[in-house]
């Protein structure tokens, strides 16, 4: 076939074009921006060099740290939750057991409830006096909090919200599980292993893979957290968890300070970028691909 | 696979439990909106509304313009699908079925966006539209569907068409079928299942977006559901029954999608997990 890359190029326009106008147009443009001091509100805009910058690492926003330290316990406390939860589940949806379509649809649903909605049955639930959890909690004896208006409390209670909607990782690790040959379970079988030198030995490291798509993807989301800040908490009590993406919004959008708030996408940016880097170097030492053997 | 008795036992146990605690907050939306505020209020918790309060979903729904949310939802749920749906496609057809110079390496830059948050797109994407007159309208929501409709269903759907054998193609060729011959009748009618995976995915991103209209829409009367739901709550805060019945108004019609779509959602996400 003759004049490939004509008809591959026409093909493909529409999306070349989105990426150029939607991704890397505006990436440039908030680069730009972020060297300014561009405020909607304000008469006239300079270029102010590395000012942005410099005020946000000065210590001077005070705020900028506190969004970045809530940001952070959010992900060091969501990612490994999400993975372990998520995996622990699916490995139970793997069992050969009756009515596994019933509750693997019973997993993923929550998964598609929209953010408002689900922050609303989850302010209910979580409510420290009426709530249902309080209410169990009390009942079993257990000590009651006050989840999202506490200090301390709100960040986990965020944190537990969101494990509502695992639902998408679960399936995935489920995809990967099933992918895993017969055999090599039967081969321990004949070794009389148990269920533990097969999760060890097999699935395990057969799994990697979709672990480590898994892993990539639960860090990229939680630290673009955004939702449960606006609709559940609105960044507080105390600023406790003015999450990064909401402390940017607020700035670009409620102060109008967008050249400001494009040097805080940026430092965000890196941030992702630093971490995705981290795990992919990591992978080569953890994850296992078929034939390859550890590479 | 063998395994014992005791080990499966556990497993149904565990299962069960996470289901229950999965399964919970469902009952719990749907008890509250049948429910008056002094049922809801009692202690221990009651579980069957008696009476059944079907008012509450009719008042939640009327005291905001509910119907025009719909309306409004709807008709950017539908621009956004057809964006989609045409032109990611097109692209993951010429992503896949073509061969041509640099294709890979357009596609591998075209990926990488995924990675980035959009939080760095935001600022500069909004003072565009601003800027060309869109701001409160439902351009900045529609239009970018039009271009691509997202690289996350150019990916799946092009690991989708990797999989159709290529002979198909050869055998339209044959029968004198250009590019848009074999996008049209060959590749069109065997990737149906993956089309309406793409359509059923972007129905509930489009559906469940709440930082979009947030940002671009400011007049009340252009508000989605995602949008109004959350002026409700703002404005009828500690009125559970209403506030639960507005929320399970607007989940209610994800839960039916889902239902109905279940077999292409599972094999959607399987697809998109295997080479990720």
């Amino acid at each position: 076939m003759r004049k490939g890359l004509f008809y591959g190029l026409l093909f493909t326009s529409p999306a070349i074009l989105g990426f150029l106008l939607f991704t890397l147009g505006p990436m440039i443009a908030s680069l730009v921006l972020s060297l300014s001091d561009y405020n909607v509100f304000k008469e006239g805009t300079a270029f102010i060099g590395f000012d942005n910058y410099v005020r946000l690492f000065s210590g001077e926003d005070d705020l900028f740290y506190q969004s970045l330290g809530a940001t952070f316990y959010f992900v060091a406390l969501r990612v490994p939750a999400v993975i372990l939860i998520s995996f622990a589940v699916a490995l139970l949806l793997n069992m050969n057991v009756k009515g596994r379509a019933l509750f693997r649809t019973i997993i993923y649903l929550p998964s598609i409830v929209p953010a408002v909605a689900s922050a609303m049955i989850w302010m209910w639930l979580l409510n420290p006096d009426l709530g249902l959890i309080n209410t169990v909690l009390e009942w079993l004896h257990l000590p009651t909090s006050n989840w999202l208006y506490a200090e301390s409390s709100v960040i986990p209670s965020v944190v537990l919200t969101t494990l509502w909607g695992i639902g998408g990782t679960v399936i995935i690790f489920l995809a990967g599980l099933s992918g895993i040959p017969k055999q090599y379970y039967e081969a321990i079988d004949v070794d009389g292993g148990g269920w533990y030198s097969k999760l060890r030995h097999i699935t395990i490291p057969m799994v990697t893979p979709t672990l480590f798509f898994n892993t990539i993807m639960t860090i990229i989301g939680s630290f673009q957290v955004f939702n449960e800040a606006y609709i559940l908490t609105d960044g507080g009590p105390n600023n406790k968890s003015l999450f990064y993406v909401f402390y940017l919004w607020r700035t670009g959008f409620r102060d109008t300070e967008m050249g400001y708030a494009s040097a805080l996408a940026w430092v965000l940016f890196v941030i992702i970028l630093f971490f995705t880097f981290i795990v992919f170097k990591s992978s080569k030492s953890w994850v296992y691909y078929e034939g390859g053997g550890r590479s | 696979m063998k395994t014992s008795r005791l080990t499966l036992a556990a497993g149904y146990a565990a299962l069960i439990l996470v289901s229950v605690m999965f399964i919970t907050p469902f009952i719990w939306l749907i008890r509250s909106s049948l429910m008056n505020l002094s049922q809801i209020f009692t202690m221990p918790p009651e579980w069957i509304p008696n009476p059944v309060q079907w008012g509450n979903f009719k008042k939640a729904l009327t005291i905001l313009p509910f119907d025009t949310y719909f309306m409004n939802t709807f008709i950017i749920v539908i621009g956004v699908l057809v964006g989609t749906i045409v032109t990611s496609t097109v692209a993951a057809f010429g992503f896949s079925r073509i061969q041509w110079k640099g294709r890979d390496i357009v596609f591998a830059i075209l990926m990488s966006s995924m990675m980035l948050p959009a939080a760095v797109t935001l600022i500069p994407s909004f003072l565009g539209w601003q800027m060309l007159g869109f701001y409160d309208t439902y351009y900045p929501l529609i239009a970018p569907a039009y271009f691509g409709g997202g690289i996350f269903n150019i990916f799946l759907l092009r690991q989708f068409y990797l999989t159709i054998p290529r002979d198909f193609d050869e055998a339209a060729v044959v029968d004198g079928a250009g590019y848009f011959g074999i996008y049209f009748k060959i590749i069109l009618p065997l990737s149906r299942s993956a089309v309406i995976v793409v359509a059923l995915f972007t129905f509930l991103g489009t559906w469940n977006d709440f930082m979009g209209p947030l940002i671009y829409l400011k007049s009340d009367h252009l508000f989605t559901l995602a949008l109004g739901l959350q002026m409700f709550q703002g404005t009828y805060t500690a009125q559970w029954d209403l506030l639960m019945a507005a929320s399970a108004a607007v989940v209610l019609p994800c839960v039916v999608v889902f239902l109905v779509g279940q077999r292409y959602f599972l094999e959607g996400i399987t697809l998109t997990g295997l080479k990720g």
